[in-house]
């Protein structure tokens, strides 16, 4: 046990902050509040992303055959951790990066690996992904869109829902069904739609805080050819469950940094600001909430620390890993209620009000938090997979 | 960076594990509760062959010089075990204590019987007030020709009747001192203290001007202190580690019922419910894991905010153990509420050391004044 950076660690870390040093944008988080349409503000992004790529920093995990740079698990934490650290803008191609190539890398052809790859690296090509269906959440293998083989061309038919990036994306990853005989986990297959194909509308999701960062996807007859099938025909659970894994053991990497930003920003609010006469940084209940979300905060990044380790060491992640997303989204809920409580009535106050603290981000923050525990993964599917997979209990469903 | 115990450390843990399986198991845990210091001396030597009571210190003073993730291994073991009697007491509170504050000579005849399993002992710090805060300590150190006198009361002491002897923190007017005290003193009173958790005994501690000889004393002022800031945040981490075994423990005791336990017709382990609850304790008992051992590491490397880092594991470790004791018996039903049953011990363990070295209450206090107070950049 050693948790002191390694000297290639620290090269890694100190190559890095040079170059963002250089290249990354400081006007990020002014931005947000600024009055950009989504258009204007997503093409800054791409921009980003597309010096990331030159700066040769994007798919740092992927093989370098592949364009990335072979980094290890580690050297991907600290990439996170950097970004984060500087307030650094995401990049808009995630879902590609992270998701879409690293499953093309797993399971697409050599062809497929030549078409898609280094257009998802560099930003050209964004991406989504296809998954949840109004009938089909936490049960995704109950997913009804489907495919039928015509010639060379599978037709697709249905409507995803909670798609991230789906305006803004050229292609997406698709989870069908092939064979509507078959038992539910075995009649799937995973397709790579061009969402400028006919038949293909995307429609905005509007959310609780009144952003749509997702969209509903409505496919109708839609013709795919059949050499976008990613791995083989029937087998798209396999390929697609091995996406959802790289999705929840990513999830948290950067998130410690953001939520660590937060937390210090709100201990100066709390200096600053009243309660009962006094700076509520000196409340004693106030003064115990805040203390028990740094200790929360700080665990997080421990258990990643750990799981981080363990993947590195085994390949396969350990009982740590498998509790990342219950801990990181129900912290997030609580710390937002103590920003919220500690701000009070002026929490609540949105983007715009002269009176609101840092913008609104609190009030937006809070609401936002509130899908934490459904996105990726309900809080309660998360239990249900350690109570099955790490505990070995029976399977309740 | 690498998070996780090395091979060595591995082996480590799984000869504990066995050993405290083969030597203390729960029957023989159950059988020294009910005597009166649930003290061993069969079961302490063979923990001494191991090397256990000298684990941490230097080999010059009969131990193995092994840092603090070796120690948090161990106690870890112990903690699954539910090891009654005074390890916790002699080797990281006396031994830690003496082994930062002691001369040579004292180190020599004090800390050398520690480590070789020769001696139990134990530190006399909180009073009366119930505060594990070094600045609370008031009995009374009155300088005498021969050394000095010791007048006062001392609580919830753990393990004071097994002792041979106390390091006792006094207060010389207005600085703390570190003192070695013989339990068979003239003037000492050890009276017992019944209390739920009856695996580790507490007691009231009486001094009437007990006799300290001048070789017996171990500081005053600043380095009595700082001895005393070392043993408790030692102590407070190992005792973190030893929580966490007991999490490990309930978490498998309540797992394995639930898939032994059929109401319905089927497994209560396949409800969701009851599944749940055992995916709680899993998070509880890995989170504990993760902040103790962090903190053992940042203690022995001497790691910047190590402080903070012992607060948090215990902080965290004394809600979670009380919680995750609370769902290993409500997952095994009335059947968790019996005396037969083992949960009942570690649950009483959990309480008595949430309430030892300061509850969740008192470490995030702490974690306020090093954290809130002087918000420093920690990334």
């Amino acid at each position: 046990m050693d948790l002191n950076p390694t000297p290639q660690e620290r090269q890694f870390r100190d190559e890095l902050r040079f170059w963002l040093e250089a290249h990354a944008p400081r006007d990020w988080e002014a931005r947000q509040s600024a009055t950009d349409s989504m258009e204007a503000r997503f093409a800054f992004l791409r921009d980003w992303q597309r010096q990331v790529y030159e700066g040769g920093w994007a798919g740092l995990s992927w093989p370098k055959a592949y364009g990335g740079r072979g980094a290890t698990l580690m050297e991907k934490a600290i990439f996170t951790e950097e970004l984060a650290r500087i307030g650094a803008p995401p990049l808009p191609g995630i879902l590609g990066l992270e998701l879409v190539g690293p499953t093309i890398i797993a399971f697409g052809s050599e062809a497929q690996k030549q078409r898609y790859l280094a257009k998802i690296l560099s930003g050209e090509e964004i991406w989504c992904q296809g998954f949840s269906e109004p009938n089909a959440g936490s049960d995704l293998a109950a997913l009804r869109t489907e495919a039928a083989l015509d010639g060379d061309h599978f037709v697709v038919t249905g409507q995803k829902v909670w798609t991230s990036y789906g305006w803004a994306s050229a292609w997406c990853e698709l989870v069908v069904r092939t064979d509507a005989g078959a038992e539910k986990h075995k009649g799937l297959t995973v397709l790579l739609v061009d969402m400028h194909s006919p038949g293909v509308e995307v429609r905005p999701l509007r959310q609780m805080t009144g952003e749509t960062e997702f969209n509903e996807l409505f496919f109708e007859n839609v013709r795919v050819p059949a050499a976008n099938v990613v791995g083989r025909v029937n087998d798209g659970w396999n390929v697609a469950l091995g996406t959802l894994m790289h999705e929840r053991a990513l999830l948290g990497a950067g998130l410690q940094i953001t939520f660590k930003r937060q937390f210090g920003r709100l201990v100066e609010l709390a200096h600053q600001i009243e309660r009962n006469g006094r700076p509520a940084a000196e409340d004693p209940v106030i003064r115990q909430k805040l203390a028990q979300c740094y200790a929360e905060i700080e665990i997080m990044r421990l258990n990643q620390m750990r799981a981080i380790s363990r993947v590195m060491e085994t390949g396969k992640p350990g009982p740590e890993g498998s509790i990342q997303k219950i801990f990181w989204s129900e912290l997030n809920q609580r710390f937002q209620q103590i920003a919220m409580e500690l701000l009070g009535p002026y929490g609540q106050l949105t983007r715009g009000s002269e009176f609101a603290f840092d913008d609104g981000q609190w009030s937006y923050n809070w609401l936002r938090a509130r899908g934490n525990t459904i996105e990726a993964g309900t809080s309660e599917i998360q239990r249900n997979i350690v109570g099955h997979f790490v505990l070995g209990l029976p399977k309740s469903y | 960076m690498q998070f996780g115990l090395t091979e060595t450390q591995q082996v480590m843990k799984n000869s504990a594990r066995e050993f405290f399986s083969a030597e203390c198991p729960i029957a023989e845990v159950r059988r020294l509760m009910d005597t009166p210091t649930a003290a061993d001396a069969a079961l302490w030597r063979k923990m001494a062959h191991q090397g256990w009571t000298g684990i941490v210190f230097d080999e010059e003073y009969g131990g193995l010089g092994l840092g603090l993730v070796e120690m948090a291994v161990a106690l870890e073991e112990m903690g699954r075990a539910l090891l009654p009697g005074p390890y916790l007491s002699t080797v990281l509170l006396a031994g830690i204590a003496i082994d930062a504050s002691g001369n040579p000579a004292q180190k020599r005849k004090y800390l050398s019987r520690i480590a070789m399993g020769e001696a139990h002992a134990t530190l006399a710090l909180v009073e009366a007030s119930a505060r594990w805060d070094p600045d609370a300590v008031q009995l009374d150190a009155q300088p005498t020709p021969a050394g000095f006198a010791l007048t006062g009361r001392k609580m919830f002491v753990p393990d004071a009747a097994a002792a041979d002897f106390l390091v006792c923190a006094a207060r010389r007017g207005p600085d703390l001192g570190l003192f070695i005290v013989p339990r068979d003193a003239r003037g000492l009173t050890v009276s017992p203290l019944p209390a739920i958790d009856e695996t580790r005994k507490l007691y009231q501690v009486a001094f009437d001007n007990v006799p300290v000889a001048e070789e017996d004393v171990l500081a005053i002022g600043d380095s009595a202190r700082a001895a005393l800031d070392r043993a408790l945040a030692v102590a407070t981490v190992a005792l973190a580690a030893e929580m966490v075994g007991g999490m490990q423990r309930v978490m498998e005791i309540a797992v394995e019922y639930a898939k032994a336990r059929k109401q319905f017709g089927k497994p209560i382990g396949q409800f969701q419910a009851v599944q749940h609850l055992c995916a709680d304790m899993l998070l509880l008992t890995e989170s504990s894991r993760s902040a103790a051992y962090y903190a053992a590491w940042a203690l022995q490397d001497r790691a910047p905010g190590a402080d903070v880092a012992v607060s948090i594991a215990k902080a965290y470790a004394s809600d979670a153990y009380r919680e995750v004791g609370n769902r290993g018996i409500q997952v095994q039903g009335g059947m968790g509420f019996t005396w037969e049953n083992n949960v009942h011990l570690y649950y009483k363990r959990a309480k008595a050391s949430e309430l030892m070295f300061g509850d969740a209450t008192y470490h995030r206090e702490r974690i306020a004044r090093l954290a809130i107070d002087r918000p420093t950049d920690n990334l």
